[in-house]
């Protein structure tokens, strides 16, 4: 082990760490604004209504992420069509190829989840709510999106995670991200044990804080089921 | 259609090798996986702790660093290995060999747990009325515990094989000849990347598809009471 290597290119392995955690939250907070209405339409009772999100998720979760990037960067430069558009600003450049193809991917993988979480909502709370005569959208702002967050939020803690370990793949289409930048010097120093090592100690950290991240929300979202009365005060008439 | 300007032999050639790829790291994966849950459950502290290590350390780190790490780092290590018997050319560890290794330690590490929850999944009265038989404990294992943590554990082991199939992708970067690199090879003579892609992923889909179906196959074949039609 080189321990000076590591300390002389820790700097630029963070600023490939600050890189990486860039993608994941731009893409992850578009991915579930996105997710959201997918999951509403997929968890629709009307079949015609399923169809495209249904398409959509077995596309995005059937196929490599690998490939969704290709398609989406070395893809597009196929058409004339989009290299004259203005679309070609966004698609010629790496760094939104990548933004664009983990916010599709993520978007399909938490749509799935929040469909389950949709599902999973006790029926008795959806009929009270239609019992106080609440429109559609109100009962699904109010009700259905609140709830389902609380029940997905765990597995969608997972889905982040996932989707940080995922996000080394920017480094295929020569972005410099944690693995990117790590191969980089990798390449310069024929280090490959330290530089390696020294990556995946930063992205264990980087897990170690969203695991984190998300039982402090977990605690704080679901805390009706860590409840637990105080029974001193609950008697205090006893004698 | 798509047209694929003859291209698709080639791409035939990379499934064979990506499936390949899969059925190797799967069964290496599955020992794997095997060995991690029973040094999760036994009863001595050094083996539970390094299951413990190995599943925290491979879930944390990206698949795409794992195959980097032993593609280039093993190529490092077996270099140095030679050059102590005074060997110093250049080696290069077989992309093959390096995605069969990183895979199945990543699949490991997921498996691990599924086989954990299988096994704890067994009540211990069976385990105690086949040591009340005299069975030894291996014995109990292999023909008591093992074909009913098998059946528990297909839906969770279905689904990773899914995400193997999909990491398999991850290989070409390396260089391994699979659909993806194939798919670009065919690419920088055809000037269509969009079109090769798109052939690229409609395999996938339908390589997930056939995994789907042999999992579903195999829950029924071993869940008896799911085929018995009163």
């Amino acid at each position: 082990m080189n321990w000076e290597i590591i300390i002389q290119y820790y700097p630029k392995l963070l600023e490939g760490a600050l890189l990486t955690l860039e993608l994941v939250v731009i893409s992850g907070v578009i991915g579930v604004l996105m997710a959201v209405p997918i999951a509403l339409l997929r968890a629709s009772k009307t079949p015609w209504v399923r169809v495209f999100p249904f398409c959509f998720i077995y596309f995005f979760r059937g196929t490599p992420l690998l490939i969704q990037i290709f398609l989406i960067y070395y893809g597009a430069s196929q058409f004339e069509a989009v290299r004259d558009s203005v679309l070609w600003v966004v698609l010629k450049e790496p760094y939104w190829c990548a933004i664009i193809a983990f916010t599709l991917n993520t978007a399909a993988y938490s749509a799935e989840l929040f469909r389950g979480a949709i599902q999973a909502i006790p029926k008795g709370e959806l009929e009270a709510a239609d019992a106080f005569g609440m429109s559609w959208l109100l009962k699904t702002r109010r009700i259905v999106i609140p709830r389902a967050f609380g029940i997905a939020l765990p597995a969608y803690g997972n889905e982040v995670v996932l989707m940080l370990k995922s996000s080394a793949l920017a480094s295929t289409i020569t972005l410099l991200d944690l693995t990117g930048m790590a191969r980089t010097i990798q390449a310069r120093t024929y280090t490959p044990v330290e530089l390696f090592t020294a990556a995946g100690v930063i992205y264990l950290v980087m897990a170690a804080v969203v695991i984190g991240l998300f039982r402090l929300m977990e605690n704080r979202f679901n805390r009706y089921q860590y409840y637990k009365p105080n029974v001193d005060q609950l008697n205090v008439d006893k004698p | 259609m798509i047209d694929l300007h003859g291209f698709g032999h080639l791409l035939l050639a990379g499934t064979w090798v990506t499936v390949k790829l899969a059925l190797v790291s799967l069964s290496l994966g599955l020992v794997f996986g095997l060995l991690g849950a029973a040094a999760k459950l036994s009863e001595y502290k050094v083996l539970r702790a390094i299951a413990t290590t190995y599943t925290t350390l491979i879930r944390g780190i990206p698949e795409l660093l794992i195959v980097f790490a032993i593609y280039f780092g093993g190529s490092a290590l077996v270099m140095g290995f030679a050059s102590m018997f005074g060997y110093d050319e250049y080696i290069e560890v077989n992309p093959f060999m390096a995605g069969v290794a990183a895979l199945s330690i990543a699949f490991g590490a997921y498996a691990t747990e599924v086989f954990r929850m299988a096994i704890l999944s067994i009540p211990q009265g069976q385990w105690e009325s086949a040591q009340a038989l005299g069975m030894t404990r291996g014995k109990t294992f292999f023909r008591i515990i093992l074909p009913q943590v098998w059946r528990v554990a297909l839906p969770g082991l279905g689904n990773l094989f899914q995400v193997l199939l999909k990491d398999t992708a991850l290989v070409s970067v390396v260089g391994l000849q699979d659909i993806i690199r194939q798919a670009t090879t065919a690419i920088s003579s055809t000037k269509e990347p969009f079109t090769f892609y798109l052939a690229a992923a409609c395999i996938y889909l339908i390589l997930t598809a056939i995994a789907t179906a042999g999992t579903l196959w195999m829950e029924r074949a071993c869940t008896p009471q799911l085929r018995y039609k009163g």
